[in-house]
């Protein structure tokens, strides 16, 4: 059984009064634990079962302006006691920085609402494996498929994060989460492709069927691939790959990148980034959301925050000790975004492939080509031509490439938004890229 | 050594017990016990960020039968705890009748000391140490704009119990120590970043103030990007230099070669055993034991002794690289590769320190030898995509060649290229090789360990170059 709120807030409590006895003049504290049961097949028949159960604690103690921080799998009194011990007498020969602190009082989270993310449900392992075979089976349907290989996994956890101005608040999650992966195979090429689907209900996730079905069809299509010639080409991105750019972009107007003057979208605040067709919107408080956050990791209240309007840069993604030296208040995005997305545009999927003869449908990225001080991005990539709007052949072994700046102001956006993850995206259509092929 | 039943109701003798009965019919498997100790300490922006100190202590019990693997993991040690995760595992694996292979080869060879490195060296020489780097650089050069410094060190302690009561230890130290500075010149910004670490302690490292070298070369990486121009995109020839491009070899060969890819026919070499997969005059060995090196063991985290693992010789493909379960299945024995990042996690078979040994040509040799095409020095991340066998990686400092001579420099492109082709079009191997300054990290299934590679200059004819100018 998952630990519950008492015992989390005992060990959090415990670890704040030690820290004030010592001398701390400000400690804040976060106590999790997490269970989670996965169950993975190959080939129809069972391969692997993996429990674990993780305890974790991270304490921060201040002396003034003075910091520095633990962290540990190991909850037993005398251990915590040790460690603080240890953490005070660092945090006292750690330089001061005049930045530090805990955050604003009136900014801490008050009204905690109930945002539906944790399911008691439990399956069975052999629930799971029942879920795994119908999946499995569906996959390998064709016999084109050699290889198939699936997961289920069920995540229970609970937090307490606890400071020395009062906060105490947490709450329990849980996540189910089922994924295929599936190998294809014909005398030209041997091709990988999956599919998966994750929600904090176990009723939400998609059928095995279904599943099963869309990984297999996935991979077959992407046998026989060509390598096209170098071009600039207009590029449409998958969802599962456009999402992707919104993560980047949230890393770029991310206060600690925008404080350390290492992001290409400093200083960008209320100018024209994007195309002005484009709205950036993160919501925290989407009922059963994958990245619904009732607080940031600090305690700080966490509202929805338009970041991009018709293409223009609202906000930046704000915590309490970048925000301080910016001199801007937290937002609550100490961790990162909630529910990011872009807004639907006007275009439907289908006017979108036909928006020009010939296209690159990119479904799949590799590599790290990203670089969030110039905007540059170049990676390797696998997808379909597009001539007419029809699909016409898979092309892989190229390279896509251009620069953030230009990209972001070239995109156009289907309307075919859909809140499957913490980070949603429609379809996107980016013009001017250059493809290195052949 | 750590202790780790001394604060718990367990003693060794139920441990003992709770292995031997759990593991009675099955194939393989043992309890792995694991007691880290790590620090980081980051200065960034004119300022120590952070110092983090983190203690973790835990258990995986694992049994398999045949070919299927239960495991369980919890960071609580009692009594309870391991029962709990004992009653998991039979509940996966309802009825084995498998054979137990005791047989543990055994080693007196070691590859680095007994040594706490986060306690060798005090809070306050490490602050200094990164506040002289940061003034150096910002001294040295008015176009830094942003220097990040950080140790990390680590002491991982494990104890690996077999059924019988067979026991392996291993204490295990790494370091690390990382500059990346980032220029601004003209409005233009561009990041240097430089690292070095293996399994010793800091002084050994930063004797001689040789944290200046560090400091020098993510100096000139960055300033070398000042000046780049946009990369040029197609095929064409690429030398590569010498050390840490060899995660060339690691992405497009390393990866395919690991036994679990190839069991599960999931990779593109698995039918190649014995066949030509590379260029005459390439040979490739993953060596778990080189001293101290960054992806050395003593033993793996099964307990078996690493080796010198020879991969491909003279092109021709010889090994792939065994943990116990997949050497077992495949009908061969483990090659002292089973890893796992930590407690947490399942053993994969992984590589060590992946190196291309040394030919007889020069690098000048191959540079004159280009009409077009990039030299490539230095390299961030790859990626490979096991199945189709295609794999890329990033340059981080790499030059334009025409007519056999060194050009500018160009930005930060992407190299693409099919891993069972690739090493096929290499048609010259240095005389240079060399190891890599101890700073990689392999990524699989989720879980990072600490990995090494190396190699001479070499001359591929054909890759794609992922660049903007056509």
């Amino acid at each position: 059984m998952i630990k519950d709120q008492e015992y989390l807030k005992s060990k959090a409590s415990y670890c704040l009064d030690l820290a004030k006895k010592l001398g701390a003049t400000d400690a804040s504290v976060t106590v999790g634990n997490s269970i989670s049961e996965t169950v993975s097949f190959r080939n129809k028949v069972l391969d692997e079962s993996n429990r674990s159960d993780s305890l974790a604690i991270s304490i921060e103690t201040y002396i003034d302006k003075k910091k520095s921080s633990i962290s540990s799998s190991n909850l037993l009194a005398d251990n915590l006691k040790t460690l603080i011990e240890k953490c005070f007498e660092t945090t006292k020969i750690t330089p001061e920085d005049e930045f530090n602190s805990l955050p604003d009082k009136e900014l801490l989270a008050k009204n905690i609402k109930d945002l539906n993310l944790y399911d008691q449900s439990h399956l069975e392992n052999d629930k799971k494996i029942d879920y795994l075979k119908e999946l499995e089976e569906t996959a390998s349907i064709d016999k084109k498929i050699i290889n198939t290989e699936s997961g289920f996994t069920e995540n229970k956890s609970n937090f307490i994060l606890a400071n020395s101005d009062g906060f105490c608040n947490g709450y329990k999650s849980s996540s189910f989460t089922a994924s295929c992966v599936t190998v294809a195979k014909n005398e030209n090429s041997m091709e990988r492709d999956y599919e998966f689907t994750s929600k904090c209900h176990l009723s939400d996730i998609s059928n095995p069927l279904e599943l099963g079905k869309v990984a297999a069809e996935q991979t077959i299509k992407k046998l026989s691939p060509k390598k096209i010639g170098s071009d600039k080409i207009s590029i449409i991105f998958d969802k599962r790959i456009s999402k992707g750019f919104l993560s980047f972009f949230a890393g770029a107007i991310s206060a600690s990148s925008i404080a350390r003057g290492t992001s290409f979208l400093k200083d960008k605040v209320n100018q024209q980034i994007f195309s002005n067709s484009v709205n950036i919107t993160d919501k925290p408080d989407l009922i059963k959301g994958m990245g619904s956050k009732c607080f940031d990791s600090e305690g700080v209240k966490t509202e929805t925050l338009n970041l991009v309007n018709s293409g223009i840069l609202n906000n930046y993604l704000i915590d309490t000790y970048n925000g301080k030296k910016l001199n801007l208040k937290s937002n609550g995005r100490s961790g990162g975004s909630t529910n990011l997305y872009f807004e639907n545009g006007k275009v439907s999927y289908d006017d979108l492939l036909k928006s020009y003869s010939k296209i690159l449908y990119v479904t799949e990225t590799i590599g790290h080509g990203t670089n969030l001080v110039t905007g540059d991005y170049s990676v390797g990539a696998t997808g379909f031509l597009i001539e007419d709007g029809e699909f016409k052949y898979p092309v892989n072994e190229i390279t896509i490439a251009g620069n953030f700046n230009e990209m972001f102001k070239n995109i156009t956006l289907a309307n075919d938004l859909e809140f499957k993850y913490s980070v949603n995206s429609p379809t996107m259509m980016i013009d001017g890229m250059t493809v290195a092929g052949k | 050594m750590s202790n780790f039943f001394d604060k718990s109701d367990l003693t060794r003798k139920d441990v003992d017990e709770i292995v031997s009965e759990t593991l009675k019919n099955c194939d393989d498997g043992e309890i792995y016990f694991e007691n880290s100790k790590s620090e980081s300490i980051l200065l960034d922006d004119n300022k120590i960020k952070s110092s983090n100190y983190n203690s973790d202590l835990g258990f995986g019990f694992r049994a398999i039968s045949n070919d299927v693997v239960a495991y369980s993991h919890s960071n609580e040690i009692s009594k309870d705890a391991l029962k709990n995760s004992a009653e998991n595992l039979k509940s996966t694996l309802k009825s084995t009748k498998g054979t137990y292979n005791h047989e543990i080869p055994k080693t007196n060879n070691k590859f680095y000391d007994d040594i706490n490195p986060i306690e060798q060296k005090t809070l306050d020489a490490k602050l200094e140490v990164l506040n002289k780097v940061n003034d150096y650089l910002r001294k040295k050069d008015s176009t830094v704009k942003q220097v990040t410094a950080s140790f990390s060190g680590e002491q991982k302690s494990i104890e690996i119990i077999r059924s019988g009561g067979e026991a392996l230890t291993d204490v295990r130290p790494l370091i690390r120590f990382n500059v990346s500075v980032m220029l601004e010149k003209n409005g233009r910004k561009e990041t240097g970043v430089y690292g070095i670490g293996g399994r010793q302690s800091y002084d050994d490292y930063l004797k001689n103030d040789n944290w200046k070298n560090v400091c020098e070369e993510a100096l000139r990486i960055a300033s070398v990007n000042l000046d780049s121009k946009p990369a040029p995109a197609g095929e064409m020839k690429v030398v590569l230099g010498p050390g840490w491009p060899a995660i060339l070899i690691h992405e497009a060969i390393g990866h395919g070669l690991e036994g679990d890819f190839n069991r599960k026919k999931t990779s593109a070499f698995h039918d190649l055993m014995g066949q030509k997969v590379a260029s005459e005059g390439v040979t490739i060995v993953d060596d778990g034991t080189i001293d101290k090196r960054r992806g050395s063991l003593t033993i793996d985290d099964e307990g078996t002794p690493t080796e010198r693992t020879v991969l491909i010789e003279n092109g021709i493909l010889k090994n792939f690289m065994q943990d116990r379960l997949n050497a077992r299945l495949m009908n061969t024995r483990s090659t002292g590769s089973g890893r796992r990042e930590n407690y947490k996690h399942i053993v994969l078979p992984r590589m060590r320190n992946t190196m291309m040994l040394s030919g007889n040509q020069t690098q000048d040799e191959m540079i004159k030898s280009v009409d077009r095409g990039i030299f490539a020095v230095s390299f961030g991340g790859g990626q490979v995509d096991i199945t189709s066998g295609k794999f890329v990686f990033n340059c981080t400092e790499a030059y334009e060649i025409n007519n056999g001579k060194i050009g500018s420099p160009i930005k930060g492109a992407t190299l693409i290229g099919d891993g069972p082709s690739i090493l096929k079009e290499v048609s010259m191997v240095g005389n240079d090789m060399m190891m890599d300054p101890g700073i990689g990290t392999c990524g699989k299934a989720g879980q990072g360990v600490p990995v090494g590679v190396a190699q001479p200059s070499i001359l591929i004819d054909k890759m794609t170059v992922g660049g903007t100018k056509l």
